[in-house]
């Protein structure tokens, strides 16, 4: 079995065994009716799914303009967010910021640490402990994002206040590791929610790393060995070139993951005060485009707060899909390589 | 070409080399890397390790007690405050698996047949675009799913925000994981066994539907239970469109249904211990059931008739 925890295979793309593209049917139909039936009732689903996304975009965007045509400020460029009341002002800039800067350093501890664990398990484990090794991680995945977070707030979080402090008399010299004077508890701020996130989404990096490194031919692996090559400098310049562009589509993924996880952010992230000046450190709370939605939709109850944070819902699922698309390009390409 | 220059160097009386020239046994710096490259991808799984096990053990020492009391799985919480203890979790666990059955019956035959017309029918243009759809559906989070059921739901037709909405939210992330795996399953089904039918003048629909199907049905049903095991921790739609209830609730139009994240939710801002308890007794409860999806799935997966 080898279906991945993301359901999706870095192999789905490779050619069958009889040498056919994945995308080419047999052409066996035949127009009887049963035939037509169910090849139609086939067709039907692939286009229902085609109009499924459409629909969501369509509708995320319908119901977006007439709150962005009351926005009396730039949705773009403006830090505040005041959608009640007959001039609404919003804009997307504090959350922007909390999602990226949460995301990105998610994936800074993630994408190492996952094509390490990647490493072990297809490289350095003895046999008997590969598969378990790998299913442990896999398990990861099987936590829900609220138990995640939850269990970041009340036990985890305590252990990372003196690491925030070792940051910060490191580092505290560059305004974007320094700790605010009034900043909240290290638990609740941008740099923990971020290192939650990371655990969220090593299972995701893991699994596809593992795939595309299980992949590399034996042969690449034993010339590098023959050569005289340690088992480090095998997989330098043998596992690592190869399996280069798995790494970077399981990175995307993860960071589109990363950027819409929703419960652990709400939970953990204390929101800024309204008016509070802009904080670059990443000790600071905040709010992302998720965690703002999930507060917000609850208390949403005219036509322009809804459809404030649908514009901003629209914002995040053309950011994820950009991201998407481009770990999808790179998978493309790397099967030009592969054939 | 080595061979030749192999064969070229006694022959031509130059000297041949007497140890191959760099490559001195393992030692200094290299090994020193060496060894501590294999540290380091140690080190690294142990610390992937940890948070589980941390979050496993945390969980099971602060809600274990809960799920050995008899009214956990026998009671509700109705007319239970924060404050007091007792009560169970049955409403939530009730709610948690009546969403997730109804959203497999309404994912499975959407993403199987997907997945058929991926494999079978597709060719050209539009299977291309089915397939970057299924794509772009794997990559879309979950609050934005819900976002979308939230708009057409609420805002454009004016419904309540009922259970079932939950469930069609949990439709949009659900499919495309059936969609891949499925796929992945039929892809593995030798071709010999759909020429085999063919030639015997089995019609196609038949074919797919009585041999191709049914040689791949235990792999397709380990994805739809990872399927299933994915969606039931899903918090975001319930948090957008299923508002908590402590009391048991079966009709899914009439209003909302608890859940087990919910109810984790709902606990979770009091400060109050047996609200606490509950909480991670319900974590628990969720934790174990999908643990429990994943083993079933795993376990019908070993009695696939196709082999990867």
């Amino acid at each position: 079995m080898s279906t991945s925890i993301t359901g999706r295979s870095a192999v789905d793309e490779l050619p069958g065994p009889d040498g056919r593209g994945p995308l080419h049917g047999d052409g066996a139909g035949t127009g009887r009716l049963g035939d037509r039936l169910f090849g139609g009732a086939a067709t039907a689903s692939g286009i229902f799914v085609i109009a499924l996304v459409t629909l969501v975009g369509v509708f995320l965007v319908a119901q977006a303009i007439p709150a962005l045509q009351a926005d009396q400020a730039s949705f773009l460029t403006s830090r505040e967010w005041a959608t009640a009341g007959a001039e609404p002002r919003f804009g997307i800039v504090d959350l922007l910021w909390a999602t990226v800067v949460t995301a990105v350093i998610a994936m800074a501890i993630a994408v190492p640490l996952g094509v390490a664990i990647a490493l072990f398990i297809t490289q350095y484990a003895p046999a008997w402990l590969s598969r378990p090794a790998a299913a442990t991680i896999d398990l990861l995945a099987a936590v829900p994002s609220i138990v995640f977070g939850f269990w970041g707030l009340t036990i985890a979080g305590q252990y990372f206040e003196p690491v925030a402090t070792v940051i910060d008399r490191a580092l505290g010299w560059i305004p974007f590791f320094a700790q605010p004077e009034d900043g909240p508890s290290a638990k609740s701020t941008l740099a923990f929610a971020g290192v939650i996130l990371a655990i969220m989404v090593l299972p995701i990096v893991t699994a596809i790393s593992r795939e595309v490194f299980a992949q590399v031919p034996t042969a690449h692996k034993e010339g590098a060995l023959a050569l005289g090559a340690t088992q480090w400098e095998m997989i330098r310049t043998a596992v690592l070139p190869f399996g280069k562009p798995g790494v970077i589509s399981a990175a995307m993924l993860g960071l589109g993951r990363a950027l819409g996880e929703t419960l652990a952010v709400t939970i953990l992230l204390s929101s800024l005060n309204d008016g509070a000046a802009f904080s670059s450190s990443i000790f600071s709370g905040g709010a992302t485009f998720a965690s703002k939605i999930a507060l917000g939709i609850q208390e949403a109850n005219t036509a322009t707060s809804t459809g404030a944070l649908i514009a901003a819902g629209l914002v995040l699922f053309v950011l994820t899909f950009v991201v998407n698309a481009i770990a999808r390009v790179v998978i493309e390409r790397r099967k030009a390589f592969s054939e | 070409m080595s061979t030749i220059e192999l064969e070229a160097g006694p022959r031509g009386g130059a000297p041949a080399p007497a140890a191959p020239p760099s490559f001195a046994p393992k030692s200094g710096p290299r090994a020193l890397r060496d060894n501590l490259a294999r540290i380091v991808m140690w080190g690294a799984f142990v610390l992937g390790v940890i948070p589980l096990v941390w979050i496993l053990v945390s969980t099971i020492l602060k809600g274990g007690s809960m799920l050995l009391e008899s009214q956990w799985w026998t009671n509700s919480q109705a007319g239970i405050t924060d404050r007091r203890v007792g009560g169970g979790a049955v409403h939530a666990i009730q709610g948690t698996l009546i969403q997730a059955a109804v959203t497999t019956v309404i994912s499975v035959p959407v993403g199987v047949m997907t997945a058929v017309y991926l494999v079978e029918y597709g060719r050209g243009r539009l299977a291309r675009a089915v397939s970057f759809m299924v794509d772009i559906l794997t990559g879309i989070p979950s609050i934005v799913a819900a976002l979308f059921v939230y708009a057409l739901w609420v805002t454009t037709f004016g419904f309540q925000r009922v259970a079932f909405a939950v469930c069609l939210a949990l439709v949009l992330l659900m499919i495309p994981t059936i969609v891949r795996s499925t796929e992945e399953m039929l892809k593995l089904v030798p071709n010999e066994l759909r020429e085999a039918s063919y030639a015997l003048g089995v019609p196609k629909w038949k074919t797919i539907f009585k041999v191709v199907l049914p040689t791949a049905f235990s792999g397709i049903v380990t994805g739809v239970l990872l399927g299933v095991a994915r969606v039931m921790g899903e918090t975001a739609p319930l948090l957008v469109l299923g508002p908590y209830t402590p009391v048991i609730v079966t009709d899914l139009f009439a209003t909302n249904m608890a859940t087990l994240p919910t109810m984790i939710n709902q606990s979770r801002s009091e400060n109050l211990q047996p609200a606490l308890d509950r909480v991670w007794g319900a974590a628990l409860t969720l934790i174990l059931l999908i643990f429990l999806l994943n083993l079933l799935g795993r376990f019908v997966g070993r009695f696939s008739k196709v082999k990867s």
